[in-house]
């Protein structure tokens, strides 16, 4: 079963006002759960729906609520609206187009965990985001749904608006929190979790802006109707953001389950000219790179089936790559971008990307030789398991599963025998 | 005397009240853009009005105004025209995008126009994969999406920047 449950805006215009998202059922969850729900109903029920993180790491969310102590206070929820993965952009069009959605999911996870302040961090490039979020507070706070005493049960929240400024690391959790607290974004070391000594070191929970935007269709018709979409394990609806050689690049909202297949030439057109696909990455730059065959394309995205092609769904960010693009030069474009981003703190990330981007430029360069695929695959293998947190893990993917199933792309660049223009091979 | 605090009361209160008031150095980032809103960039001396209001030293500001990219400490061309060339753009022509536009403005990535109006960056993902050739602009305390581009409208994009800007020192001349 398919039914768009948050980019409505596609089918419903101005859906961004405020009057027209309470006119098709806006804050009629939220009120719902404050008039009627104990926090930990609310808890149980996204437990019971089987909402996943929408993040990347895919972890259940009622479970993550349900870590945060109860003798300890206050607690915080914060949204996280760091979006800066390469391949992604779902989030920047929920805030945009659906952003009443996300604010009244933020509400009810913060309704769960009895959170009186909630913040939302924008990575400093959503700019006009900001603005737009401050403004539509604003309007909740004016039309009583935000403030104290909400709806008459004694509940407070408020919501703010927290901007980042240029720092793919703090979309990780704990360097979010270390940025929020006006400190360089680096990731802390866990435990302890945010759980349990988060923000300012109080109890927190942080999820994505896409799974809090599941959360009003969640509450309003129950755990079991959200079931009904997706697969068993992994339910419900996902923004697949598609990019890359592609005829129609865009969000598409489809069942977790869709196979590539669906999404590439039923919803994506197939790819421009005709040309074959050669590899895909199902979670943007931090990809495991996989090589596709006809099997391949008919496998169901959701989070086990991936982990079966030794891959990973992470926030559904799936770059086409056709025969054209030589992987060699793929990986030195994600490496660029990794050691770009590397926060500095544990050694073996800030220097072996540093040192990876170098030979990958040798290899560009004309100046290398067959050896240094070893050495990259080499230097790859000892950021591996080494670092605080996964950014490490992520720049060697692309890295070691180009290394391992495309090598004579390697070979091509280092002998110089294909011309190439922008890492398409002619 | 706190120049920033003086030129911005009203804003810096609404700032400092997103947080607890024993957690003012949360405040350190929304600061800095509102110290560098003026300029475009930042000054040793807002550096230490910031410290004193977020009540942490001036090298703790530094090391921030270090670590992200969205601060710039010293001035470098008033609009900064941030060209996303990562690996979905790069599918998309990106780099070709960015090498047309360095030569139509005569100027190489990092280097400032002539008339001090412009400069162009190279940058990571912006969350705009899907709209590329795109670029950002950053100047005059704002941040602004142009998607879909071609080099014709970039230039577009480029001269309406470079009319406001004589049309203001018109207003003031």
């Amino acid at each position: 079963m398919s039914v768009p449950m948050i980019l409505r805006h596609h089918d419903i215009p101005d859906l961004d006002q405020l009057a027209v998202y309470r006119e098709f059922g806006g804050f009629e969850a939220f009120r719902k759960v404050v008039a009627t729900l104990k926090p930990g109903d609310v808890i149980q029920q996204v437990k019971d729906s089987g909402l996943r993180g929408r993040g990347g790491a895919g972890f259940p969310t009622g479970m993550k609520w349900s870590f945060c102590p109860n003798d300890l206070w206050p607690h915080y929820v914060v949204a996280n609206a760091d979006e800066s993965e390469p391949g992604t952009f779902k989030d920047r069009e929920i805030l945009e187009s659906n952003p009443f959605q996300f604010l009244e999911g933020l509400m009810i996870a913060a309704y769960a965990v009895q959170a009186n302040v909630a913040y939302i961090y924008l990575r400093g490039e959503f700019w006009q985001i900001g603005l737009q979020l401050d403004k539509k507070i604003a309007e909740l706070e004016q039309a009583g749904l935000l403030g104290d005493n909400l709806l008459n049960s004694g509940y407070n929240l408020r919501l703010y608006t927290h901007m980042g400024a240029g720092a793919y690391i703090c979309g990780e959790e704990t360097a979010l929190l270390e940025s929020l607290e006006g400190f360089l974004g680096q990731p802390r070391l866990r435990p302890p979790f945010p759980a349990v000594a988060g923000l300012y070191a109080s109890p927190t929970v942080i999820n994505n802006v896409e799974t809090l935007a599941n959360l009003p269709p969640i509450l309003l018709n129950g755990p079991a109707w959200y079931r009904d979409f997706g697969t068993d394990k992994s339910p419900g609806m996902k923004i697949f953001c598609l990019s890359g050689c592609i005829n129609s690049p865009g969000n598409y909202e489809l069942p977790l389950g869709t196979t590539f297949r669906d999404l590439i030439y039923e919803y994506g057109g197939g790819i421009p000219e005709g040309r074959a696909v050669k590899g895909i990455m199902a979670a943007g730059a931090s990809s495991y790179v996989i090589p596709v065959d006809e099997q391949v394309l008919d496998t169901p995205m959701d989070y086990e089936s991936l982990v079966k092609l030794g891959a990973s769904l992470g926030s559904a960010s799936v770059i086409v790559l056709d025969e054209t693009v030589n992987m060699a030069w793929l990986a030195h474009k994600t490496t660029d971008f990794f050691k770009h981003e590397s926060c500095g703190k544990c050694t073996p990330c800030r220097e072996g990307t540093y040192w990876m981007a170098h030979i990958y430029k040798r290899i560009e360069t004309g100046k290398a030789n067959p050896e240094d695929i070893d050495l990259l695959n080499s230097v790859a293998r000892q950021i591996q398991n080494k670092c605080m947190c996964a950014l490490g893990e992520f720049a060697i993917q692309p890295v070691l599963s180009t290394i391992q199933t495309f090598r004579t792309d390697y070979l091509k660049r280092i002998e110089r025998r294909e011309t190439m223009v922008e890492g398409r091979e002619s | 005397m706190n120049q920033l605090l003086a030129q911005y009361p009203n804003e810096i209160e609404k700032i400092l009240a997103k947080y607890p008031a024993d957690r003012k150095r949360s405040a350190v980032t929304p600061l800095l853009y509102l110290a560098q809103r003026a300029e475009g960039y930042l000054s040793a001396r807002s550096l230490l009005d910031i410290a004193e209001i977020c009540e942490i030293s001036v090298t703790d500001v530094a090391s921030i105004v270090g670590f992200y990219t969205l601060y710039y400490d010293q001035p470098l061309g008033r609009y900064h025209i941030q060209v996303c060339t990562d690996l979905p753009c790069a599918l998309r022509g990106a780099e070709k995008f960015l090498a047309q536009l360095c030569e139509q403005l005569g100027v190489q990535v990092g280097v400032v126009t002539p008339d001090g109006l412009f400069v162009i960056e190279e940058v990571k993902c912006l969350a705009a994969c899907h709209r590329a050739p795109m670029f950002q602009v950053q100047g005059d305390g704002e941040m602004v999406y142009h998607e879909n581009q071609t080099i014709e409208t970039a230039l577009a994009v480029i001269e309406a920047l470079r009319q406001k800007v004589l049309q203001m020192k018109g207003v003031v001349g």
